[in-house]
């Protein structure tokens, strides 16, 4: 520690929004185990109540980050909280940041194991000369894997087009967001309220270019499914999970708008707007990594 | 270390803060006091191990003589899951963050966790997430029946329908998980009192350091396969499955890539622990503190590249087989340079033997038998032998059971006068230390000889020729569970009442826990001290 005077830490009284939190998770799991069992298990049947129990759990979670943010907020704007706090903060979201680069990594290792080992051996390469003869004696390797092991057919997604575009709107947006937090440390509010509303529009076309992509996959042309094989399955899931981050990310930006709307936010004090943007920074990393794996090579 | 507290540190917080406690049921539920959150995870880990035990024992009863008894073949498996699930995730685990959440703050000079609400929410998913677990015992198909480890295409293809729930289960419990290790993690990067530098820690704060990195590093890619796992299941993916272009043997890298860390997550805390009790009751400094620094890391970087030791009779490529037989063995230098030093550190020492330094000792001895026979398991030709028979079970339960479980145990003694302000009744301790000990090692040493003489794991019945060694596994086991009725009765007692604790019981022990009253006060260090 630094600071040569102690500010008091900032220990908050009881609160009664984590257990709200907790009761949210609950019905979320349980709703959606109850859901996904229901609809997608071995008896599918339509009644049962696990989608109700989903969205209210969805609703609750929604309601419990309002009320905790909204204390958090003022206690920051009545300045409670010290230096050290900030640092808290910094460093939680930081390695929060770091997990779910783990998360995305399970879903990138899974990609290269496939792709190096399990479809080669399905066609008998290293030391699997009888898997590929005895088991699959039509299959033939490649990536991306258009026609598998038993035969389903599918196409592949191009880099060209969409993805593309995708690509050059995400990198610009990071930009933007880059420019959006100098103008905060520079106190520029006009300039910082456009760079972070064009950032907000930025995110927003690649999801509505995403969903178009999609659309297009599941086109009669394409028949690319989340069912078409392993490279179906890695296409959506990869491309799926970083979709939903950019939501998040761009849900994040839309408070951080409104927040500095309000006036919220000093050039020395902007821990959440800070936390939003690396969230936002993060996203384009990956969709970076997800380009050239899922999509180039 | 030399520590000069304020004198007027307990006075000073009594005065100030007792306004924050609430009483009832609401002080529980909304609490963000790292001492309440830790009694919390301290309980809830204890109720789990005797729902956990519970189901050991039918398992043990099951297992009393060949035949099918007790359970049908198919419960029997919902059983074991249940009971592995149970023990790793409901049990050690949360012992581990309820010890960090008493300790670590108290240990470092700092007034509380550094996120206090968040640290309120971690604890309180994990009653839910064990709620949804168990309550998949009702379901048509029942509980989990896959194995702890869930392998695909157990868990995928022949689920029996409990895939879904045992996935979103895993989901929030990893939730918290996260959570509480970011909350670890920031305490001690962020918290700790002017002057206590990284290398001044207690290496008690170290092992939960690092342990808390491998929680953030791995718990995500627990929530990634599990979510494979459960699009495999039931939207269709082949993730796991050759048909569509998967590997079933994808699902046990992915999982074992978790899972080997994973079980260093339950080992680094109790290597803290006693490295903090076996220097106490030696009366002596802990010999090699930097390098025990250096060993816990570096087991903890080489726990990322031995994950395939799990899968050695999965047909890999010789290649791979070789190279994780010797990572795997590499692991045994920095593990030995551990057991070195808490035997150099009562070399020559004035040693006493309460009852957490009894569990020490029984730590380091044991332990280092489930070294061993982790090392026999490393070489990759005698694990083909070896693989899915009881020596495993043997192997595993002595550095759970008699690592990670006794070092939770010996933990729990010597805290207990600080986090109850009365003395343990000793003799009770010892009672539960003998009668543990001893038939801790009639239920798993004989394990190990009905492994190498061929009796696989989870089944419920087996061949006349292992009827005896089995036998007198049962009998160790009940006899076992009872003694964990000790432990209860020794802990209530304690909370209730007995001989007043000064605020440092043992005069051999180091640290600012013991610069403050027994009971610790509600809120401590609300000023850091000076450390110079
Ligand atoms: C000296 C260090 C260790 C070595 C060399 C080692 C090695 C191994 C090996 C090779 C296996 C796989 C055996 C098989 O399935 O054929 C294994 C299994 C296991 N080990 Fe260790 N181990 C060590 C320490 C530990 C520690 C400290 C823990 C936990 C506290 C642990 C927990 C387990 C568990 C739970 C399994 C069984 C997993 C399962 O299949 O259910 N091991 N160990
Ligand atoms: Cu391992």
């Amino acid at each position: 520690m630094t600071t040569k005077e102690y500010e008091t830490y900032y220990v908050p009284a009881q609160s009664h929004w984590p257990i709200v939190g907790a009761v949210a998770l609950f019905l979320i799991a349980y709703g959606s185990g109850n859901y996904v069992s229901d609809h997608f298990g071995n008896n599918p049947t339509d009644d049962g109540y696990g989608g109700f129990l989903l969205i209210a759990g969805l609703g609750l979670i929604i309601y419990m980050l309002f009320g905790w943010f909204s204390n958090v907020i003022n206690e920051s704007m009545s300045g409670k909280y010290s230096h050290q706090l900030d640092n808290s903060f910094r460093q939680g979201m930081s390695w929060f940041i770091f997990s779910e680069v783990m998360f995305f990594a399970a879903f990138f290792g899974a990609l290269f194991y496939v792709r190096v080992f399990a479809v080669p051996w399905l066609d008998g390469a290293g030391n699997n000369v009888m898997t590929g003869e005895v088991l699959w004696p039509d299959f033939t390797a490649a990536w991306p894997l258009l026609t598998t092991p038993d035969g389903t057919e599918t196409t592949a997604m191009g880099w060209f087009g969409l993805p593309l575009l995708n690509t050059i709107l995400l990198l610009t947006s990071s930009v933007t967001a880059h420019f959006a937090h100098v103008a905060l440390e520079q106190n520029k509010r006009l300039q910082l309220k456009v760079w972070l509303g064009l950032t907000i529009l930025l995110g927003s076309a690649f999801l509505g270019f995403q969903v178009l992509e999609y659309a297009h996959g599941y086109s009669e042309e394409m028949q690319l499914y989340l069912t078409s094989g392993v490279y179906g399955n890695t296409f959506y899931l990869l491309t799926g999970f970083h979709g939903m981050h950019v939501t998040l990310g761009t849900v994040m930006l839309i408070v951080m708008f409104f927040r500095i709307w309000k006036g919220h936010f000093t050039p020395e004090n902007h821990f959440a707007f800070q936390a939003a943007s690396w969230y936002w920074h993060f996203v384009d990393v990956v969709w970076v990594m997800l380009f050239v794996f899922v999509y180039i090579l | 270390m030399t520590t000069d507290v304020l004198n007027d540190q307990d006075s000073h917080e009594s005065e100030h803060h007792d306004d924050h406690k609430m009483t009832g049921i609401k002080r529980w539920l909304y609490t963000t006091n790292h001492k309440d959150i830790g009694t919390l995870y301290l309980w809830f880990s204890f109720i789990m191990f005797l729902i956990g035990g519970a189901l050991a024992m039918v398992i043990r009863a099951e297992l009393f003589q060949p035949g099918l008894q007790i359970v049908e073949p198919d419960f029997f498996n919902q059983l074991t899951t249940m009971h592995g699930l149970i023990m790793v995730f409901g049990a050690i685990m949360p012992a581990f963050v309820g010890f960090a959440n008493w300790m670590i703050p108290m240990m470092i000079g700092a007034p509380d966790m550094a996120l206090p609400r968040m640290n309120n929410w971690s604890f309180w998913i994990l009653p839910f997430a064990f709620a949804i677990l168990l309550s998949s015992f009702f379901l048509e198909g029942g509980a989990p029946n896959f194995g702890w480890t869930f392998y695909a295409p157990l868990s995928t293809t022949y689920s029996n329908g409990s895939t879904a729930f045992f996935v979103f289960a895993i989901h929030i419990m990893g939730a918290s998980s996260i959570m509480g290790a970011i909350n670890i993690v920031v305490t001690i990067m962020n918290m700790r009192a002017p002057g206590m530098t990284y290398m001044k820690m207690p290496l008690f704060v170290w092992t939960f350091f690092i342990t808390a990195y491998l929680l953030i590093a791995v718990m995500p890619i627990l929530a990634g396969v599990v979510t494979m796992l459960l699009t495999d299941t039931y939207f269709g993916t082949s993730f796991f499955d050759a048909a569509g272009g998967g590997d079933p043997v994808l699902f046990q890298h992915i999982f074992w890539f978790f899972g080997h860390p994973e079980v260093y997550i339950m080992i680094l805390p109790a290597f803290g622990i006693v490295s903090t009790i076996i220097p106490a009751f030696s009366r002596k400094p802990l010999f090699g503190y930097s390098s025990m620094v250096y060993a816990t890391s570096s087991i903890a970087l080489l726990s990322f590249i031995v994950w395939a030791h799990h899968m050695f009779t999965t047909g890999m490529p010789l290649f791979g087989e070789l190279f994780f037989m010797y990572c795997t063995m590499l692991i045994a230098v920095p593990t030995g340079v551990k057991v070195f030093n808490w035997v150099a550190t009562m070399w020559r020492g004035s040693l006493t033997f309460e009852t957490p330094m009894m569990f020490s000792i029984a730590f380091v001895i044991l332990f280092t038998i489930g070294g061993f026979s982790g090392l026999m398991l490393a070489l990759t030709p005698v694990d083909f032998q070896y693989h899915d028979t009881y020596f495993v079970v043997a192997h595993f339960h002595y550095v759970l059971v008699t690592g990670s479980l006794f070092s939770i145990f010996a933990g729990a003694y010597y805290w207990l006068p600080k986090w109850t302000g009365h003395m343990y009744n000793e003799t009770l301790g010892k009672w539960h230390f003998w009668c543990s000990l001893i038939s801790v090692n009639l239920l798993f040493f004989p394990m190990h000889f009905l492994g190498l003489a061929g009796m696989p794991r989870r089944i419920p019945d087996y061949a006349l020729q292992f009827a005896d060694f089995n036998k007198w596994v049962s009998i160790g086991g009940f006899a076992f569970g009872l003694s964990q009725l000790i432990f209860l009765v020794v802990v209530i007692k304690c909370i209730r009442g007995g001989e007043k604790a000064p605020a440092k019981p043992w005069d051999g022990a180091e640290g600012l826990e013991w610069t403050v009253a027994s009971p610790a006060p509600y809120h401590t260090f609300s000023t850091p001290p000076k450390i110079d």
